[in-house]
């Protein structure tokens, strides 16, 4: 193992980290402000990153693309959180669960309807393809530095927006006292739907970004929802902080665990069965790192209860 | 009471018509469907038992489901090719015996359950949802990246296997196997719900405060049920994996976990028939809207929603005339 390879896969783990808050954040926000479980989350990652592919094969621009998946997956939030979800603030969470469930077979065999059921590809830019080279010498993609950028930068602004702004203090209050933010006179119901779109915005986004590196295709969603419900278990439910915290340390996991635990296992077992061992117990890490976090902290490193 | 055992009555009854006449008909196809249904049906009574009777919302069944499948695929697979499981330190041989299977289905369910339930049930609410659907997943990837049992291809089983007396490649004689079974649980599924553990379960449900005060731990009770939920559904994946002849990492993914719970809601949850009405209208809606067009899950999305959203207490709360919400 060079010290270069571990770098870039601090790097990768870094940004499928930053991507994960990105879903992550909308989740835990759209739990923490309305207390709704929503499994569709992943589907509107998968409109954002059609709606990417389908607006830069239409124009070729991809910042025209990156527009078109935050606006795609904010009015399909906004769609559905008007039409289906408001439905269920007041149900308990076996409803929403099924509610959303059921969103997720309408929104992916939807889309296999309208695209079809061969992947879509996104190209990404001339101007950020191709490798950078990084003090050490370590060559690394450009693209994939942009998308930590990218998330980083968002992560901020989210930052800024839920500790500084109006709108902000709003969604706190309507985290700690939903009846007495109604009782000043702020428009609940908006608020909720503003929340809901902002949420499935940064999950299009992601999925636009995302679908500059891998294939465009339908079920692309559910992998990364599930990523993203282990990120808020493990950093607590309602915390961006802990989105954000949850989200490297699920990246950095996933991704070193790939690489390093096959090497682990490689110097005390056969090399066949390191392979075999280490890869399955690598795909399980991340499960296995919730399941820790649990233990000492059931909910979640700063959630509170 | 009346209604709703009238309906349950015609529920129970509809699988052996159903399968009988088409016997009479010479339809194997529609046997096989309709051997699907209880073997589904008895998926979902092993979740409702965590879930309507304990409030448990797991969305990690399938990892029972498939459990049950793989001890059933592993066994046979074993039994096939004439290679023991273990040599080391005792000589475990692979079976064909459908009974055999079952007991090493439901005890591997049980002990998953148990190792599972133990951490997720220290959580509650939307955390323990989160958690189960983890751990399903956990086993789903770790089927897939283990390559001594078909990894991501699943393992085949050329011939079905073998129950004493009957043969098992006979579609009716199979649907009698399953059905017996479903009928055996459901009677056990009855009394586990009307004796004081599961009146203590249901009390854990509504009121865990109350019951915590009266000296009874509303962990261990819940943990119980996960166990005994998590056995039941262990059975139903060998008995489905040998209905298919297949296992496969499918049967763990979430998209399974999914479905179980929707043949719950569909039907009724916390109802002891529900699982039962639920899987027929699936498989049915499944063979009827899949007839129609090649995204029919679109219209069992929209058909769950309605469900969902309007008809809450499912197609037997509907039925029965009496619309109670689960609580």
């Amino acid at each position: 193992m060079t010290t270069i390879l571990l770098i870039e896969q601090v790097l990768n783990g870094l940004q499928f980290g930053v991507m994960l808050f990105l879903m992550a954040a909308g989740l835990t926000l759209i739990f923490g402000v309305m207390g709704l479980i929503n499994l569709a989350h992943g589907s509107l990652y998968m409109v954002g990153a059609f709606a990417a592919a389908a607006v830069a094969g239409a124009t070729g621009s991809f910042i025209l693309a990156l527009i078109a998946s935050l606006v795609a997956a904010a009015a399909a939030g906004a769609i559905v959180e008007l039409v289906v979800i408001r439905r269920l603030y007041d149900r308990d969470h076996l409803d929403q669960v099924l509610a959303t469930f059921a969103l997720i077979l309408i929104f992916s065999e939807g889309t296999r309807w309208l695209f079809g059921s061969f992947p879509l590809f996104l190209d990404i830019p001339p101007a950020l393809s191709g490798p950078v080279t990084l003090p050490g010498g370590i060559e690394y993609p450009l693209y994939r530095l942009v998308i930590i950028g990218v998330g980083l930068f968002i992560a901020l602004g989210l930052f800024q927006l839920i500790a500084r702004t109006r709108i902000g203090i709003r969604i706190r209050a309507g985290e700690s006292d939903r009846e007495m933010i109604a009782a000043l006179g702020v428009d609940i119901s908006k608020l909720y739907t503003l929340v809901f779109a902002l949420g499935a915005g940064l999950a299009g986004l992601a999925g636009a970004l995302v679908g500059a590196i891998q294939s465009v295709q339908v079920g692309m969603g559910e992998p990364v929802l599930i990523l993203a419900f282990v990120v808020i278990v493990i950093g607590g439910i309602g915390s961006i902080r802990g989105a954000l915290v949850g989200a490297l340390l699920v990246g950095l996991t996933d991704t070193l665990g790939g690489v390093l635990l096959p090497g682990v296992f490689a110097t005390f077992m056969e090399p066949s069965a390191a392979t075999a061992v280490g890869s399955s117990l690598a795909s399980m890490s991340i499960y296995i790192l919730m399941a820790a976090v649990l233990l000492f902290k059931p909910t979640g490193l700063y959630g509170s209860a | 009471m009346t209604r709703g055992f009238l309906i349950n009555l015609v529920l129970f009854a509809m699988l052996p018509v159903t399968a009988l006449t088409a016997l009479m008909l010479d339809e194997p196809f529609i046997i096989t469907l309709t051997t699907k249904v209880a073997i589904l049906a008895l998926a979902g009574v092993g979740l409702n038992i965590a879930l309507g009777l304990g409030g448990l919302v797991s969305l990690g069944h399938a990892a029972f489901f498939g459990i049950g499948g793989y001890a059933m695929g592993i066994l046979a697979h074993h039994a096939q090719t004439f290679t023991p499981i273990l040599e080391n330190p005792l000589l475990i041989e692979g079976t064909k015996s459908m009974p055999v299977i079952w007991l090493v289905a439901v005890l591997t369910g049980a002990l998953a359950a148990l190792a599972i339930g133990a951490l997720s049930l220290r959580t509650s609410g939307v955390y323990f949802i989160m958690i189960t659907l983890a751990f399903g997943q956990m086993l789903y990837y770790f089927a897939i990246s283990w390559p001594a049992y078909g990894g991501e291809d699943g393992l085949s089983i050329y011939v079905r296997n073998g129950f004493p007396g009957l043969n098992t490649l006979d579609p009716i004689q199979f649907f009698a196997i399953t059905f017996v079974v479903l009928a055996l649980v459901l009677g056990g599924a009855g009394r586990f719900a009307a004796s004081p553990f599961g009146l203590a379960l249901s009390a854990a449900r509504q009121n865990p405060e109350r019951v915590e005060t009266v000296g009874l731990s509303p962990y261990r009770l819940r943990l119980l049920a996960f166990v005994i939920s998590g056995a039941v559904t262990a059975l139903a994946g060998a008995l489905f994996a040998d209905l298919n002849r297949f296992v496969s990492p499918t049967m763990l993914s979430w998209h399974m976990s999914g479905e179980i719970m929707i043949f719950v809601i569909l039907g009724g949850v916390g109802r002891l028939f529900g699982p039962v009405a639920g899987a027929a209208l699936f498989i049915l809606l499944e063979h009827i809207l899949g007839g129609l067009s090649d995204f029919w899950h679109v219209y069992l999305g929209l058909l769950l929603l309605l469900v969902v959203l309007f008809a809450r207490g499912g197609m037997i709360g509907a039925l029965a005339g009496r619309q109670v919400a689960h609580d």
